[in-house]
C-alpha cells in the first residue's frame, strides 16, 4: 500500500493519540467503538460522538512473538497486548521487556512506527 | 424441504505438494468425488468452492470457474471466502441451493496451496484474516491471535500448557492410520513442551502445519438420490453459521467464541438433535486452544471445562466423545480453504465405516465445526448416517 495515502478515521485517531488526545466513539447506549466506523457495532446506532479515551488501561492479555511475518521480521521478540481502557480495548505493541509484561499491568498509550514498513501503530508504555 | 444427501466425498493427501497447482489439487478431489457418486457430468447444477488466499499464493482470482473447469464441468461456479471457514460456507451454500429447490446436484469443496511460499510469507498471508489496521499493524500473527486468546483463557479458567499438550498428542495419535494426513507420527507431551515457542503460550506443537490440499463432496437432493438409486447413506441434516466482531479487542470475551455457539444452536435445531446425540466431532483445532474453545462453544462443555478433556481421556478415540478422529487440523493438516469440506469428507468416512478410525464411532450422528480467523466466522454441520 502507498504509505502516503491515509486511512481516514484510523490515521485521525493516531494523529490525536500522538498529541495525547486519543478518543473513542460512543453511542447513546453507552457502547464504545473505534474509528473508522459509521455505526455502533453493538447496537447499530448511527449517532456516534468522539469521547476522550482514559489516559491509561490495563493489560488483559498479551503474547511475545518469536516467529513473525516479514513486516516484523527484524523486531522479534516483540510483545503484542490487548489493553482494556474501559469503554474500549486497544491492541498494540508493548514497549517493555517481555518478562516484565503481565496481565493487569497498567499502561499508557502512544504511537510508534514500524521501521520495516513505515506504518504507524499503537504502542503501550508501563505507567 | 428436501433432505440433502452426500453421494461422494473425497480429499487429496494433505501435506507438502509445493509444485502442484491449485487447479490440479482440486481436480483430483473433485474427480474422485464425481467417480464415487457416479453422477453424470450434465446433472451437476453448480459448483460451490472455498479458497482463502489464492490471489496471494497463486496470483489467481476468479477461482470458481477455473475450478469448475478443472473438475470437468461447465456450470455456474462461485468461490466462497470466509478465511479458514471458506469451504464450510461453500458446503453450506450447496446445502442451501438444494434445499431451496434451485439445484438437485452440487459439487462443493475447497482448495488451498500454501507450501509454494516461504513460511514467513505464508505467516503474512494468513494474518490478513485479522483486522489489518488494529491487529496486523500491531504485529498480530495467526498464532499470536490464538496466543492472546489462550492466555486470556488460562488467566480466567486456569489450565496448564501440559493440558494443551495432551490435545496435540491425541490428534497426532488419531492421524496415525489416516492415509490422507500430513503427520502420521506420534508425539509425546515432552515433545510438545520441549518444542520452541512461536508466540507464547502457543508453541510449535500447539499449531497446525502449513498444508496443500483439496476436498470435494457431491451433494444431492433426496429425490435425486432415490430416482437414480444412488448409494448415499449419509445426510447433512443440520447447517448453521455464526458471526462475531473480527478484531479480538471488540469482543465481549477474549476467551469464548459465540460465533460457534450461534452456528451450533442453528445447526442442532435444524437437525433436531442435542449435544447428547453426537457420537463424534471434527472441530477446527488450528491451535490446541481452538479445540478447547470449539468444544465449549458447541455446548459439549461449559466455559473453562474443556481444557482437560483430552488429558482426562474424554475426547480421545476411546473416550465418551472422540474429537478429531481424522487427526484434526493439527495432524491431518490445514489447507485453509479446503478444511471445512475435508471435515465433511472425514465425517462421512467415519460414519460409513470407511475410515480407519470408524470403529471408535459409537452412534450415527456426527458434527463438524469450521472456523474462520479468530472465529469471527463459524460453520457447523450435522451429519447422520441412515437418516
Ligand atoms: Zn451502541
Amino acid at each position: 500500500m502507498n504509505p502516503k495515502v491515509r486511512d481516514e478515521g484510523y490515521d485521525d485517531l493516531l494523529d490525536a493519540a500522538e498529541e495525547g488526545e486519543a478518543y473513542y466513539l460512543a453511542c447513546a447506549n453507552g457502547h464504545g467503538s473505534l474509528p473508522p466506523r459509521r455505526t455502533c457495532p453493538h447496537c447499530g446506532s448511527v449517532d456516534l460522538s468522539e469521547e476522550s479515551l482514559p489516559d491509561s488501561g490495563t493489560v488483559e492479555t498479551y503474547t511475545t512473538t518469536q516467529v513473525a511475518a516479514p513486516s516484523f521480521a527484524s523486531k522479534t521478540p516483540y510483545t503484542t497486548a490487548v489493553v482494556d481502557f474501559g469503554p474500549v480495548r486497544l491492541t498494540g505493541i508493548v514497549r517493555a521487556d517481555a518478562e516484565d509484561v503481565e496481565v493487569g499491568m497498567r499502561v499508557g498509550l502512544a504511537v510508534g512506527r514500524n521501521t520495516m514498513t513505515g506504518n504507524r501503530m499503537l504502542t503501550f508504555h508501563p505507567r | 424441504m428436501t433432505t440433502v444427501r452426500i453421494a461422494g466425498a473425497t480429499l487429496t493427501h494433505f501435506g507438502s505438494h509445493p509444485d502442484r497447482t491449485g487447479r490440479d489439487l482440486f481436480a483430483e478431489a473433485a474427480l474422485g468425488a464425481r467417480e464415487q457418486a457416479g453422477v453424470p457430468r450434465d446433472d451437476i447444477d453448480e459448483v460451490a468452492y472455498g479458497n482463502f488466499m489464492g490471489e496471494l499464493a497463486e496470483r489467481q482470482g476468479h477461482q470458481g470457474p477455473i475450478m469448475a473447469e478443472a473438475a470437468g464441468l461447465n456450470c455456474p461456479a462461485t468461490r466462497y471466502e470466509d478465511a479458514c471457514a471458506s469451504a464450510g460456507v461453500a458446503v453450506r451454500a450447496g446445502v442451501s441451493a438444494i434445499r431451496s429447490g434451485r439445484a438437485d446436484v452440487v459439487l462443493a469443496g475447497g482448495m488451498e496451496r500454501m507450501t509454494n511460499q516461504e513460511t514467513e510469507n505464508t505467516t503474512e498471508f494468513l494474518a490478513i484474516a485479522a483486522d489489518e489496521l488494529y491487529e496486523v499493524r500491531a504485529g498480530m500473527t495467526f498464532p499470536g491471535a490464538y496466543a492472546l486468546m489462550q492466555r486470556a483463557y488460562m488467566n480466567e479458567f486456569g489450565g496448564e500448557r501440559e493440558d494443551f499438550a495432551h490435545i496435540a498428542v491425541k490428534n497426532h495419535d488419531h492421524a496415525l492410520p489416516n492415509e490422507y494426513a500430513q503427520y502420521r507420527s506420534a508425539i509425546s507431551v515432552e515433545d510438545h513442551l520441549d518444542a520452541p515457542m512461536i508466540s507464547d503460550p502457543v508453541g510449535l506443537y500447539d499449531s497446525c502445519p502449513i498444508t496443500d490440499g483439496a476436498a470435494a463432496v457431491i451433494l444431492v437432493s433426496e429425490e435425486y438420490a432415490a430416482e437414480h438409486a444412488l448409494d448415499a447413506p449419509v445426510a447433512i441434516t443440520g447447517t448453521g453459521q455464526g458471526g462475531d466482531n473480527i478484531a479480538l479487542q471488540d469482543r465481549t470475551h477474549l476467551n469464548r467464541t459465540p460465533a460457534t455457539a450461534r452456528a451450533a444452536d442453528e445447526a442442532f435445531a435444524d437437525a433436531g438433535i442435542t449435544p447428547d446425540d453426537v457420537a463424534a466431532v471434527e472441530v477446527h483445532d488450528c491451535f490446541t486452544v481452538a479445540e478447547v474453545l470449539a468444544l465449549e462453544g458447541l455446548g459439549f462443555y461449559d466455559p473453562g471445562e474443556a481444557v482437560t478433556a483430552a488429558r482426562d481421556g474424554e475426547t480421545t478415540k476411546h473416550g465418551s466423545l472422540p474429537v478429531n478422529l481424522s487427526g484434526g487440523l493439527k495432524a491431518k493438516g490445514h489447507p485453509v480453504g479446503a478444511t471445512g469440506a475435508s471435515q465433511i469428507t472425514e465425517m462421512y468416512r467415519l460414519l460409513t465405516g470407511e475410515h480407519p478410525n470408524s470403529e471408535y464411532v459409537d452412534g450415527r450422528v456426527g458434527v463438524t465445526h469450521n472456523a474462520g480467523g479468530t472465529v469471527a466466522s463459524a460453520v457447523v454441520h450435522v451429519l447422520e448416517v441412515d437418516a
